[in-house]
């Protein structure tokens, strides 16, 4: 789960790292009222999912609560784009208000974790505001890493020997390892999957602050983390996609137009990939899961029946717990309650296919069977073309 | 021969009285795999199917000397259920758990490596050696006993190349679902290494997935040491990139994991790839002729 540049402020500053003084506004009011508040000129900032905000023209400087007023008028409600997001952009609904500041220089910190080592990473480099992946690609050297070990945290030396490194002024080093620690107990106490900090600036006083912020949190661990529900964010931005999460279903949508349904997210994937290799372009992502209900069916089938641009609709199952007789059952379901106005190609194996294709075949219902992959992609290729 | 799981297996199934537990305990059992017993706290004495249920990992380890688990709990309960395994001494874990937090996995690897526990998954269908012994939740009646060694980062997708390659008549040594999450406790090198040396084990199949770079990692690695044909399919090339599709661990961050860089990775290393998932079965069949090895 991605949260807001605010969100991650908050509860960085929560952990003691210095943030600028700043506020969130909904409104132009608010955010000419947030400037008269700090009293000197401000940065307004779009607040959406997505970076490159700056070359997207969302981070606008402004000198007076007047100006910031105006600024935030043009960002408010608006569709920002830049170079992460797309031609269509995502909207604005907040934007943070928050005081300039002198910068004598610009850092990168981070954390992740390293599928590798199986272990959290600490990132550091003296390239920072700019996309820290170009850097570590292009030059690898400019990236320090720290692997901390899970029973020992952080250690003091681990925190001075990338300070040192990074040339940071010897003066600087025991704020910088605090800070370095408390970003490190801060990922682990939040389950975050990513915390950045980029840039952790250098003011001219010589002093620490985040002027940027990025945490991405674990959707897996949000059963322990009941305040999560507040930060009210979700990636789904398409209504189908709000739809499908409340329905608990996998569901992603595309740019295509056919829809399909698959149990398993390999699966899933190489379903898409195997409707582009023959010809055609999928509609969205949709993995019912491995142990899904014809409830579940039935809902996975609703979201793509009301989708305006599916012109034929592919079920590929492949029984294992999820038996094809229960899946017949829940597409049969769905169809008598639902109209179905496009061609649906089925494709069924595994556990009780029998079953699951004569239940199918009985009932009357305009479906089209196939029997492997390549047969059900080029039949729902060749309906959506009808 | 076969890797990892053989008839020596002592299994107990931990979480053996939920509603996932018992219906695979009871699959487990009809594929002729040995089940000493199911682990439930607080339900010790109950039978599941005449498998007796105890309390504890370490009671199961002690009265029936169980040597394998598999963990069918919830997320919230899963890391501590796998670190339990380890502490008893059980030597193999299989996890097919999904949702469990990424955080709670980075803190029980350095247990499980120290224990020499070798963990399955998590978020994954098993293992199985057909005709032999099935840790997992895979439909059995799809496998065939025979040579080809299959890993994989998918479930169902696994299931269809394994029903491409039986109704080939092409059987499998052992098939491996090492699982669809960021942190897995044995990776395709792990299974690579292994099925080189298995004797039984004439080529081996690939399913990857976008997203990390485990398959970058496997293209190495069999570039060096895989004397065996691999076959490989990497799902994904169709994936939006910044999305998460299904599993925890596919998705394209920062433009890294893309489909494309670990097809081109495989096919550097000397890797059949298919490019047509519906070909699978057909490629394997071809290599297997044309007697590549």
């Amino acid at each position: 789960m991605k949260i807001h540049e605010y969100q991650a402020k908050s509860i960085l500053s929560g952990y003691g790292i210095p943030i600028p003084k700043g506020e969130v506004a909904s409104t132009p009011a608010e955010a000419g009222a947030i400037c008269a508040r700090l009293g000197k000129p401000v940065v307004v900032k779009a607040q959406v999912h997505a970076g490159g905000r700056g070359k997207g023209g969302g981070v606008r400087p402004a000198s007076s609560p007047e100006e910031a007023e105006r600024v935030a008028s043009v960002l408010l409600g608006k569709r920002l784009v830049t170079p992460q997001t797309g031609p269509q952009g995502v909207k604005v609904a907040k934007v943070l208000v928050e005081e300039m500041v002198r910068v004598a220089k610009e850092l990168y910190l981070g954390a992740v974790v390293d599928r590798k080592t199986a272990k959290v990473v600490i990132m550091a480099s003296e390239a920072g505001g700019v996309e820290i992946e170009e850097i570590a690609a292009l030059e690898p050297e400019r990236v320090l890493q720290v692997q901390i070990d899970p029973g020992l945290g952080v250690q003091a030396y681990q925190a001075r020997r990338v300070g040192y490194a990074l040339g940071l002024n010897p003066a600087l080093i025991p704020s910088w390892s605090r800070l370095v620690s408390s970003l490190y107990r801060a990922f682990s106490e939040i389950d975050a999957t990513l915390v950045e900090i980029n840039p952790l600036v250098v003011l001219e006083d010589n002093s620490l602050l985040a002027l940027d912020a990025k945490i991405n949190l674990d959707d897996n661990a949000s059963f322990r983390h009941p305040e999560w529900k507040d930060l009210g964010s979700s990636e789904a931005e398409d209504p189908l996609e709000v739809e499908a999460s409340r329905y608990r279903v996998n569901y992603i949508k595309l740019e295509g137009n056919i829809g399909c349904m698959v149990n398993g997210a390999g699966l899933a994937m190489a379903t898409m990939d195997i409707i582009k290799l023959c010809g055609g372009e999928p509609a969205n992502f949709l993995d019912v899961g491995g142990g899904a209900s014809a409830e579940q069916v039935e809902n996975a089938f609703r979201l793509l029946v009301s989708d305006p641009h599916v012109k034929a609709i592919l079920i590929n199952i492949f029984g294992g717990i999820l038996r094809c007789d229960v899946l017949a059952r829940g597409v049969l379901e769905a169809a008598s309650k639902l109209k179905v106005r496009v061609p649906v190609v089925v494709r069924l194996e595994g556990t009780n296919v029998e079953e699951g294709r004569r239940i199918l075949r009985e009932s009357g219902l305009d479906l089209l069977v196939a029997t492997g992959m390549q047969e059900a992609a080029e039949k729902a290729v060749s309906a959506a073309r009808a | 021969m076969s890797i990892i799981v053989d008839d020596k297996v002592r299994l107990i199934v931990q979480g053996i009285t939920g509603r996932e537990g018992s219906f695979h305990a009871r699959q487990i059992l009809a594929y002729g795999t040995r089940i000493v017993g199911g682990v439930t706290p607080g339900k010790r004495g109950q039978l599941v199917d005449g498998i007796p249920v105890f309390n504890s990992v370490w009671e199961a380890v002690r009265e029936e000397e169980a040597n394998a688990s598999i963990v069918l709990v919830p997320p919230p309960f899963a890391a501590d259920a796998v670190l339990e395994a380890a502490d008893a001494g059980i030597g193999l874990v299989v996890c097919i758990t999904e949702g469990i937090p990424v955080l709670d996995m980075v803190r029980i690897m350095p247990f499980l490596r120290a224990r020499g526990c070798r963990l399955i998954g998590p978020n994954c269908p098993g293992i199985i050696s057909p005709g032999k012994c099935k840790i997992g939740i895979m439909p059995g009646h799809i496998h065939q006993p025979g040579t080809v060694g299959v890993i994989s980062r998918s479930g169902t997708l696994t299931y269809e190349v394994v029903y491409q390659l039986t109704a080939r008549g092409i059987g499998q040594s052992t098939c491996v679902g090492i699982g669809g999450d960021p942190i897995v406790g044995t990776n395709f090198v792990d299974c690579l290494a292994l099925f080189e040396a298995d004797p039984e084990t004439e080529a081996i199949v690939l399913i990857g997935e976008i997203g990390g770079t485990a398959e970058e990692e496997a293209a190495s690695f069999v570039r060096e040491r895989i004397k065996k044909p691999v076959i490989g399919f990497v799902a994904g090339r169709t994936a939006p990139p910044g999305r998460r599709m299904g599993h925890a661990g596919a998705i394209i961050s920062g433009g890294r994991g893309t489909a494309q860089e670990k097809i081109r990775a495989w096919e550097e290393a000397g890797i059949r790839v298919c490019h047509n998932p519906a070909e699978i079965g057909a490629t394997v069949e071809s290599v297997l002729k044309s007697g590549e090895h």
